[in-house]
C-alpha cells in the first residue's frame, strides 16, 4: 500500500491469568484469564497520528503497553522498523527504548514526587547520553520552552504544578530523548476541558515541528477525531474497524463503531435523539462470546455471527472492518437507490 | 437565572458556602441564584473546583463542618435553610432525591440491592412489606435492569458500573421525587452506557414530570439533555440561558473558551481555542473578575471591579463587562 510501516502489530494476543483456584484444580479447568487482546493486527506509519479508541476494558491500554514493550504479548509479535521487538539485542533494545516513548494518563502518579523537574529531565538526558554533561542545562531550558513551561519550572517539584502542567512535564521528559514515536495513553483525560485543549494544541504543534509519529489512545471520540489521521476502533481486545479518520466518521462500517459514534453526545443541542445508540453492556472478558465478540449487543446479528469470528476485510481505500455484513453502513447502495 | 414561577419548583437565592481552612477562608459557592421549574432539566456546568458539586450539596444542606451554608433555598414554597433537621430529613431523599458520580461508594456493599431500595420505601412511603417488595421490582423494571427478579437479591459488586447507576436511580425514584439532584451521574461510565443513562433520565422526566438539576463538566451531556444551563467559574455563575441560546451565542469569555476547547467536526487537526492558564485557587481569588488573568478581553475595569450577574435579554444573564464584544466576536468567527 504505502511505505513500510514503522510499527506493525501482527496477531497479538495478551491474556492476564488469575491464580488457579481450588475448584479449578478439582475440576481440572485451566485458570480463568482476562482476554485483553485477541489477535490484533495493526500498522503505524511514519509521521502519522493513529488514534486508538474504545470503551474501558477494550484492551487499548494493554495494546499501548505492548507497543512500547512494557508488556510481552502471549502470541504474535510487534515489529519496529521491521524488527521483532522481543528479539532485540541489548544495545538495540536501548535504542528502541529511546525511539519509542510513552506518556501516561495520570500526571499525578507518573512523576517521582521527590525529583525536581531538572532532575527528571537530566536523568532522561544522561541515561541515553543525549548531550554532553555541560550542555544539559541549556537543553533543559530548551525543552521547557518547547512545552511552554516557564524556565524557572526546572527547580520546582511535581506537586507545585497543576495537572496540565504536569502533563507537559511528562511530554518534555518523553521528548528529551528525541524519540520517533510517542505513545500517549489517555494523555488528557484527567484534565479539565480548557486545559485539555492547551495540551492537544501543544501535541499538534510538536508533531508538526518534530515530525513525530503519534499513537493516541483515548476513549474520547471527539478528541481522537480531532487529532488522528487514522483511527482504529477496539472492542473486547480486537480491532473491529480501522480507517482514515474522515471515512470512519462519515460512514462507520461496523455496527459497534456506529453505536459508539451515535452514543457520543452531540455538541449541537438541536440534534438530540431519544433513542439509545446501543443496548446491553460489555460481556464478561473472562468468558467471551463465541463468534463475533459484539454479537451480544448487535441488532444486526444473524446465525453466522454466533458461529464464526469475522476477520478484518477491506471496505474501501485503507478502510477495514471485521463484520460479516460487508455492506453494513455502505453509503454507496443508498446513492444508487436515490438516483 | 430566575424565571417567574407560581408555586412549585426550586428557587435558590444568594446561596453561599464557605470553608475555613488552615490556609484561609475559601468561598466555594459565592452568592448563587437559580431556579428549576417543575419538569425542567437545568445543567450546572463548570470545571473541577468551580463549586458545582458543593452548590448541589448546599441546596439540601449536605455540607459537613467546617463548611457553612447561608442564603435562601425555597422548595415548593418552604425554606430549606430555615427548616429543622428532622423536617429536612422528610424532604431529602423523598421529594428531593440525589444521585452521585460513583455509585459503588454510594451503595452499601454488604446489603443486597433489594434491601437498599426497600429501605428508602419504608422511610418515605406507607407501603407494607409485600407492597414494598412489589414496588422494588417495579422500580428495577422502570430503570431497565434485565432479570430484575433475580438481580434484586444480588449485591452491588455483582453489578456493572452502568447497572449500579441504574440501581442508584431506582433507589432515588423509590420515594417518587419531584426533584432529582444529579452530580456527574455518567462521568464514570463509558459512552454507550452514558447514552443509555441520559436517555433514561429524560424518559423519567417525561413520565413523572420530575425536575432535574444536573451537574456536569461535559458540554456534550448538557447539549444532549438539559433545557437551560448555568456556567460556573470560581464559585459563581457567570452565564445562564437556554442550552440553545448559550451554545449558539456565548456571552461570557469563559463560556466561549469552554465551547471552543471542544473539538468540532470539520476543523480536524486545527488549533483549538483554548483558555490559557488554570482555574484559580479559591482562597486567593484574583481581584475584580475572577476570570481576568485568563481572559483575552480583560481591561483595567475587570481587574478592579467584579462584574455582577445581569440580565441582558429574556432568560439570559451574564457576568461580564464586555459581553457584547465577546458575543460579536463569536458571531464574526
Amino acid at each position: 500500500m504505502r511505505e513500510m510501516p514503522l510499527i506493525s502489530v501482527e496477531g497479538v494476543s495478551k491474556r492476564f491469568r488469575f491464580p488457579r483456584t481450588a475448584s479449578d484444580i478439582l475440576t481440572g479447568r485451566p485458570p480463568a484469564a482476562v482476554h485483553a487482546l485477541n489477535n490484533v493486527d495493526l500498522e503505524v506509519y511514519r509521521g502519522e497520528t493513529l488514534g486508538i479508541v474504545g470503551e474501558s476494558g477494550c484492551g487499548k491500554s494493554t495494546l499501548a503497553r505492548c507497543l512500547v514493550r512494557l508488556l510481552e504479548p502471549d502470541e504474535g509479535l510487534v515489529r519496529f522498523d521491521g524488527k521483532d521487538i522481543s528479539l532485540l539485542r541489548p544495545g538495540e533494545r536501548r535504542a528502541f527504548n529511546r525511539r519509542v516513548q510513552m506518556i501516561f494518563q495520570d500526571p499525578y502518579s507518573s512523576l517521582n514526587p521527590r525529583m525536581s523537574v531538572r532532575q527528571v529531565l537530566s536523568e532522561a538526558l544522561s541515561v541515553h547520553a543525549m548531550r554532553p554533561k555541560a550542555d544539559i542545562p541549556t537543553r533543559i531550558t530548551e525543552l521547557l520552552g518547547l512545552v511552554r513551561l516557564p524556565a524557572d519550572a526546572a527547580d520546582r517539584y511535581p506537586h507545585e504544578f497543576s495537572g496540565g502542567q504536569r502533563q507537559r512535564i511528562g511530554i518534555a521528559r518523553a521528548l528529551a530523548v528525541e524519540p520517533d514515536v510517542l505513545v500517549a495513553d489517555e494523555l488528557v483525560s484527567a484534565l479539565d476541558v480548557s486545559v485539555q485543549a492547551q495540551v492537544i494544541n501543544l501535541l499538534l504543534d510538536l508533531q508538526e515541528r518534530l515530525k513525530l509519529t503519534v499513537v493516541f489512545v483515548a476513549h474520547d471520540l471527539r478528541l481522537v477525531r480531532h487529532i488522528s489521521h487514522r483511527v482504529a476502533v477496539m472492542y473486547l481486545g480486537k480491532v473491529v474497524e480501522i480507517s482514515p479518520t474522515e471515512a470512519l466518521f462519515a460512514a462507520p462500517r461496523h455496527p459497534y463503531s456506529k453505536a459508539l459514534l451515535d452514543a457520543a453526545p452531540e455538541l449541537d443541542p438541536s440534534r438530540r435523539t431519544r433513542v439509545a445508540a446501543a443496548r446491553g453492556e460489555l460481556p464478561n472478558p473472562l468468558d467471551l462470546p463465541a463468534g463475533c465478540l459484539f454479537n451480544t449487543r448487535c441488532p444486526f446479528a444473524f446465525e453466522r455471527c454466533f458461529a464464526e469470528r469475522p476477520a478484518l476485510s477491506a471496505r474501501g481505500p485503507a478502510h477495514f472492518a471485521a463484520c460479516h455484513l460487508p455492506d453494513f453502513g455502505n453509503p454507496a447502495p443508498e446513492t444508487i437507490a436515490a438516483q | 437565572m430566575t424565571v417567574p414561577m407560581p408555586g412549585g419548583g426550586l428557587k435558590v437565592r444568594g446561596l453561599t458556602t464557605t470553608f475555613v481552612t488552615p490556609r484561609g477562608r475559601a468561598t466555594v459557592v459565592d452568592g448563587i441564584s437559580l431556579d428549576v421549574a417543575p419538569g425542567e432539566i437545568v445543567g450546572l456546568v463548570g470545571e473541577s473546583g468551580s463549586g458545582k458539586s458543593i452548590t448541589l450539596r448546599s441546596i439540601v444542606r449536605l455540607v459537613r463542618e467546617p463548611g457553612k451554608v447561608s442564603g435562601q433555598v425555597e422548595w415548593q414554597g418552604r425554606d430549606l435553610m430555615a427548616m429543622s433537621e428532622a423536617d429536612l430529613r422528610k424532604v431529602r431523599g423523598a421529594e428531593i432525591a440525589m444521585i452521585f458520580q460513583e455509585p459503588m461508594t454510594a451503595l452499601n456493599p454488604v446489603l443486597p440491592v433489594r434491601l437498599q431500595i426497600e429501605e428508602n420505601l419504608s422511610a418515605h412511603t406507607t407501603l407494607d412489606r409485600r407492597a414494598r417488595r412489589q414496588r422494588a421490582l417495579e422500580l428495577m423494571n422502570i430503570v431497565g435492569i434485565p432479570a430484575a427478579e433475580r438481580r434484586l437479591d444480588e449485591y452491588p459488586h455483582q453489578f456493572s458500573g452502568g447497572m449500579r447507576q441504574r440501581v442508584m436511580i431506582a433507589i432515588a425514584l423509590a420515594s417518587s421525587p419531584k426533584l432529582l439532584l444529579a452530580d456527574e451521574p455518567t462521568t464514570a461510565l463509558d459512552v454507550t452506557i452514558q447514552d443509555q443513562i441520559l436517555k433514561l433520565i429524560l424518559d423519567l422526566r417525561d413520565r413523572f414530570g420530575m425536575s432535574v438539576l444536573f451537574v456536569t463538566h461535559d458540554l456534550g451531556v448538557v447539549a444532549a439533555t438539559c433545557d437551560r444551563m448555568a456556567v460556573m467559574y470560581a464559585g459563581r455563575i457567570v452565564e445562564t440561558g437556554t442550552v440553545a441560546q448559550v451554545f449558539a451565542e456565548p456571552h461570557h469569555p469563559y463560556t466561549r473558551g469552554l465551547l471552543g476547547s471542544v473539538p468540532r467536526i470539520g476543523a480536524e487537526r486545527s488549533m483549538l481555542l483554548s483558555i490559557e492558564g488554570a482555574p484559580p485557587g479559591l482562597i486567593d481569588l484574583p481581584e475584580g473578575c475572577a476570570f481576568h488573568p485568563r481572559c483575552a478581553f480583560a481591561t483595567d475595569r475587570c481587574r478592579a471591579e467584579r462584574p455582577p450577574l445581569e440580565r441582558f435579554a429574556a432568560g439570559r444573564e451574564v457576568a461580564c463587562f464586555h459581553h457584547r464584544t465577546v458575543a460579536a466576536m463569536a458571531e464574526a468567527a
